[in-house]
């Protein structure tokens, strides 16, 4: 085949190396895809597995609703419920902290700051998400108790106040740089279609920005949300190991993961009905950090970014 | 809806009489003869820089009340960079600075008091690529209103709005429908019914009709010869045939940011007194 034929697209000698090659590449990429997928119905498989049978010898009812939890201690009791409790006021409680610090450091990087702030703020932050959780654990030990007991000195060394504050603070850069990413891929036309109607920088930021990236905003919520459900090391150091229903931040708690954390290091025996409440809290909180995903995602197809 | 034709503005204007407001509604006969109308935007020796690079030199013109004043010339030298100095737009690109006067009603846009916020109440703008919020069309003609605090009936205002710009029986069924459904003719009628909906006096349009199809095109430049009726309209055009259409001034700018010539609309056309605007507007360059 002449170099100068302009119709010089079908395939040279070379097209049969070329398609082994691509073969094998192919092939490589899939084999990961497919042990990743493996890997995670393995897991589940597991958990499922497990459950079962802890579900032979407890009733679903009693646990989901009992509001006793002493699996491994008698007088034996399996409702999951303060562990559910637990995981929620964390939850609950570093939303309210993560949401609007989140939010507004978002805005204040992609409205208000230089770019050089931008520039350098924003990998910090990152950074911030990079540190191990069990040294944010340290650090509501050391630093945030403490500080809540100058106030409350009846409060013990393990609360869920601090709890709460240090998951929250833990995933504050997780609202804001994804929520940040969001905005400012908000067109300028329409920021400039806001400032051209006599809009402040204000309200160009919150009725124009924040509606139009609502959806990757929201979802940023609900990754950061999950992301607490989720959190283990920082909340079995801060919150303690004491499943109750309570108001009172004060007071100390568990999460679930907690008492994941919990068995995991005790020495209950394989197969008894202590290993195996492991699998049912672990599938219940896979079912939840599942449907937050899920959620998230569908809010962000649902409500795509339209002005593309 | 309104009374005195004029559109919904009640303040009086003691510049133009009623007689010659109704007397512009006969296009030609509006362009046959200059007006003698006071300036409602004076520009002098106007400088604009973009970092170092100077994208306009001492830029003089007046800009005549509730007329179409058109600006024409190549890209790149410097139409929407003037139209953009006029209500201070340009304060959101860093690198922008401004030198010279550049007044509204007589006083300087660019002195320290004046609040270019305040500024761009006063004076609404048209954007080249429509860009309607992702709200609701009522949302969005109402986004004016709502941030500027005005003390009106809201809904009055919107119809109005829309009906002057002429897409009211398009959209009054669907006003609760997102803004981005609609096509690209009617998403621009809708963003100029969002600039007239706060009642502003002057009107910047840049290039709003330059992506759409003829059909909608015309349906702007009709629009724009009933808004010059009671607003002051200053419109950035390629377009040489819709300048002389519809506007009564035209300022042709060349490369480099010189303003070459400002006049009445059909003297740019028929007589220029430059030789390098003729060759332009007989394309023989640009
Ligand atoms: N944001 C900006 N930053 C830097 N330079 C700019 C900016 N906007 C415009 N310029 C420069 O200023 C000069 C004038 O640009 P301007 O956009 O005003 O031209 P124009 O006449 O509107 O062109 P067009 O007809 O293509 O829209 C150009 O040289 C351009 O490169
Ligand atoms: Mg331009």
């Amino acid at each position: 085949m002449s170099d100068d034929d302009p119709m010089n697209i079908t395939a040279g000698s070379s097209g049969s190396i070329d398609d082994r090659k691509n073969a094998a590449i192919r092939y490589v990429f899939f084999s990961c895809a497919f042990v990743t997928v493996l890997t995670t119905l393995g897991i589940i498989l597991v958990l499922v597995q497990g459950s079962i049978e802890f579900f032979q010898h407890v009733s679903i009812v009693e646990y989901l609703t009992e509001t006793e939890w002493s699996p491994v201690i008698s007088p034996h009791s399996y409702g999951v419920l303060p562990l559910v409790w637990g995981t929620l006021v964390i939850t609950i409680g570093s939303a309210l902290i993560a949401i609007p610090v989140g939010t507004a450091t978002a805005i204040y990087l992609s409205e208000y700051a230089d770019p050089q702030v931008r520039k350098t703020v924003k990998p910090t932050l990152e950074i911030l998400a990079g540190i191990p959780t069990i040294v944010y654990g340290f650090f509501a030990l050391s630093f945030i108790t403490p500080l809540i007991q100058r106030f409350y000195p009846e409060t013990g060394t393990f609360n869920a106040a601090a709890g709460a504050i240090v998951v929250g603070i833990m995933i504050i850069p997780m609202v804001s740089s994804l929520s940040e990413d969001a905005m400012s891929a908000v067109p300028d036309d329409l920021r400039n279609a806001a400032y051209g109607l006599g809009a402040t920088k204000f309200e160009v930021s919150t009725s124009v920005v924040v509606p139009a990236s609502l959806s990757g905003v929201i979802a940023s919520y609900i990754l950061a949300l999950s992301r607490a459900i989720g959190e283990t090391m920082a909340v079995t150091l801060a919150a303690g190991m004491h499943p109750q229903i309570t108001v009172d931040p004060l007071e100390p708690i568990q999460t679930m993961t907690a008492y994941m954390v919990q068995i995991g290091i005790s020495d209950v025996s394989v197969g008894s009905i202590g290993y195996q409440s492991l699998f049912a809290v672990g599938l219940t909180l896979f079912v939840m950090t599942l449907s937050m995903n899920l959620l998230s995602l569908w809010i962000k197809s649902r409500y795509r970014e339209e002005y593309q | 809806m309104n009374t005195n034709g004029g559109g919904p503005r009640t303040v009086s204007k003691p510049k133009v009489s009623d007689d010659e407001t109704s007397s512009a509604v006969a296009g030609d006969e509006r362009r046959s003869g200059s007006r003698v109308v006071d300036p409602v935007i004076e520009s002098r020796d106007l400088d604009v820089y973009y970092g170092d690079d100077q994208a306009l030199h001492g830029i003089d013109m007046d800009i005549p009340e509730r007329q179409v004043t058109a600006l024409i010339g190549p890209s790149g030298c410097g139409k929407s960079t003037f139209l953009r100095s006029i209500n201070r737009m340009n304060d959101l690109i860093d690198i922008a600075r401004v030198e010279g006067d550049l007044r509204f009603h007589g006083k300087n846009v660019y002195d320290d008091d004046v609040d270019p916020v305040a500024l761009r109440r006063k004076i609404g703008m048209v954007f080249q690529k429509p860009n309607p919020f992702p709200k609701s069309i009522y949302d969005n003609v109402a986004y004016g209103l709502r941030v500027q605090g005005k003390d009106v009936d809201v809904d009055e205002q919107v119809h109005t709005a829309l009906e002057r710009a002429a897409l009211l029986d398009e959209v009054e069924d669907q006003l609760d429908s997102s803004g981005l459904d609609l096509s690209g003719g009617q998403q621009q009628r809708l963003c100029i019914a969002r600039a007239i909906a706060p009642d502003p006096e002057v009107i910047l349009m840049d290039e709003p009709a330059s992506a759409l199809d003829p059909v909608a095109t015309s349906k702007i430049e009709d629009l724009v010869e009933e808004l010059a009726e009671s607003y002051t309209v200053v419109i950035v055009t390629h377009n040489m045939q819709q300048a002389a259409r519809i506007s009564d001034k035209t300022a042709v700018f060349l490369t480099g940011g010189h303003l070459v010539e400002f006049d009445d609309t059909n003297k740019i056309f028929e007589n220029p007194e430059s030789d390098r605007v003729e060759d332009y507007i007989t394309g023989k360059f640009g």
